[in-house]
């Protein structure tokens, strides 16, 4: 938004002439913004390396240590994926080899919050098709720390009355550990996802929703700074530029913005065409067509709307993002909140 | 042409200024105040049925029973104001006092087996375990939500808004035990060694 409003700034106060200099200035900015962007992330990246990275969700049962075999991993999924389909309720499973430095509960946590399974606002939203639902998060994780002989159960907040904590606590020592200690990895899991199914079936939660109908609907009041300052960026780019790569960038900043916020990538490409046409029609240029890009941002749950419009590099122009959850495929976390509630063990 | 760019600037830096992020900032961080109150609460509920529990096997620890209760009374009286440092240490040590005779009792409860393999005693230790995890996390997102209202409210240009609407930034809890504080008292006496087996 500074950023914009600096734009804005040495647009209006050399225009015409001298947009040649402007745009050397400006060049200059940009690559001291990337470079400081790049040592931050550097330096973050050192610094988070003393600890256990959080692997991608990219299934229900990940497994990093190759404990189960396919056939298991299948099975576990299919029964994990029957209870989104009938419950809504997302259950996955990590084993990892270790989680030192850190302890089983800090890990666990850094995961759920990373993954974020459970539904959401919007999630929720669909699925009680009412859109002042507030977020279920029904999510649970199962996480193995293998080496460590350390097992949790991390329950997201809307199960914490399904599953109470001793509960977690009874399901592992009596279902998950003893088998565990035997060395059957299957069967221990296989147990806790029966107990941890049985609690939740025995939940009233909403259905989930057969398709991914409406979407929720997110404040677009929001967007109306953000396409502003698409608009703006579009005219002083135009006007350094050139007007096409200026309406293109406009339009390509703002479907992928408007993308994200929408949680709708058709919505964004029809917002960012509108914005490229009129970037283009501003400065009354003859040239042709052609949309922006919608970006197939999915909206990583509440708490990254809270900190509002937030762009991550890589989300410009693409397409697709794991959003639907519909046909039996993983669909990812649905924004899913937790808040430290269930119960570890050891064997 | 150019006035449309002015007044879109004008409208823009509106938005920009930041009045409507510090507002976010601080609901946000009294949205995690009171979750970290709640799961105090929590554990403060649990105390006596804990107490009761443990006098049914241990009748003679009469140290650790009134240890437990006064710290728990303590934390009762505390009336704190999060926007108060002093308070908000006071708040802390009185918290940290009642986490150590908590920690203190459970040591106690190791030598009575019976007690150990008590049904009752077992749910309530694993409430307890779900509750100082709860502590921990409710804390730590506290801290980053102070956090983040500290370096908005003193960031250039919002910091210029926040001077305006009479914003200061929060005290954070206190760091230099910081470790010590958020580590839950070991209550996992339940699972012997591993080596035992």
């Amino acid at each position: 938004m500074t950023a914009a409003i600096f734009l804005t700034w040495g647009g209006s106060l050399r225009p015409g002439r001298a947009s040649l200099s402007v745009a050397r200035t400006w060049a200059f900015f940009v690559a001291l913004a990337v470079a400081t962007l790049l040592a931050l992330v550097l330096a973050g990246g050192a610094a988070a390396q003393s600890l256990i990275a959080v692997p991608p969700l990219t299934a229900r049962v990940t497994d990093l240590t190759g404990t189960l075999s396919a056939a298991q991993k299948a099975r576990l999924e299919s029964e994990l994926a029957a209870l989104e389909m009938r419950k809504g309720s997302q259950l996955v499973i990590l084993i990892v080899p270790t989680t030192q430095p850190e302890v089983i509960e800090d890990y666990s946590m850094r995961v759920a919050e990373a993954w974020k399974i459970g539904r959401g606002k919007e999630r929720a939203q669909r699925d009680s098709g009412n859109k002042r639902a507030t977020a279920i998060d029904d999510g649970v994780l199962i996480l193995v720390a293998k080496n460590d002989r350390k097992v949790r159960i991390e329950v997201g907040y809307g199960l914490e009355g399904a599953i109470p904590d001793a509960i977690a606590k009874r399901i592992i020592s009596n279902g998950i550990t003893p088998r565990f200690r035997d060395g059957d990895f299957f069967g221990g899991l296989n147990a806790g996802v029966d107990l941890i199914t049985h609690r939740i079936d025995g939940e009233d939660l909403p259905a989930p929703s057969a398709g991914g109908a409406g979407g929720a609907e997110d404040n677009p009041m929001g967007l109306v700074p953000l396409l502003l300052g698409s608009f703006i960026i579009g005219i002083v780019v135009s006007q350094m530029l050139g007007r096409f790569i200026g309406a293109t960038v406009a339009g390509g900043f703002s479907g992928a913005a408007s993308a994200a916020a929408l949680s709708s990538g058709p919505l964004g490409a029809v917002i960012g065409a509108g914005l490229f046409a009129l970037v283009l029609a501003v400065g009354g240029s003859r040239g042709g067509g052609g949309g922006g890009g919608g970006g197939g941002l999915q909206p990583m749950g509440r708490r990254t709307y809270r900190q509002g419009p937030v762009f991550i590099p890589g989300g410009f122009g693409g397409g697709g993002g794991f959003g639907g959850g519909d046909g039996g495929g993983f669909g990812g976390g649905g924004g899913g909140g937790f808040g430290g509630g269930g119960a570890s063990g050891g064997w | 042409m150019k006035r449309l760019l002015l007044i879109l600037s004008v409208a823009l830096g509106l938005t920009g200024c930041g009045y409507n992020d510090i507002q976010v900032a601080d609901e946000s961080t009294k949205s995690a105040w009171s979750e970290v109150l709640n799961q105090y609460q929590r554990r403060s509920d649990l105390i006596p049925n804990l107490v009761n529990t443990v006098k049914g096997y241990a009748a003679q620890e009469k140290d650790v029973f009134v240890q437990v209760t006064e710290a728990r009374s303590r934390v009762g009286q505390i009336k704190v104001d999060p926007s108060n440092p002093e308070s908000l240490k006071q708040f802390e040590s009185a918290q940290r006092d009642m986490g150590s005779a908590l920690s203190r009792l459970l040591v106690v409860s190791e030598n009575y087996p019976q007690l150990k393999s008590d049904q009752n005693f077992r749910e309530l230790q694993a409430q307890l375990e779900g509750t100082e995890n709860r502590i921990t996390v409710a804390r730590k997102r506290y801290i980053d939500a102070i956090q983040a209202f500290n370096v908005m409210v003193r960031q250039f240009p919002v910091n210029l808004t926040a001077m305006v609407f009479g914003y200061k930034d929060k005290p954070q809890f206190a760091v230099e035990n910081e470790r010590e504080i958020s580590k839950a008292p070991n209550v996992n006496f339940g699972s012997p060694a591993p080596a035992g087996k």
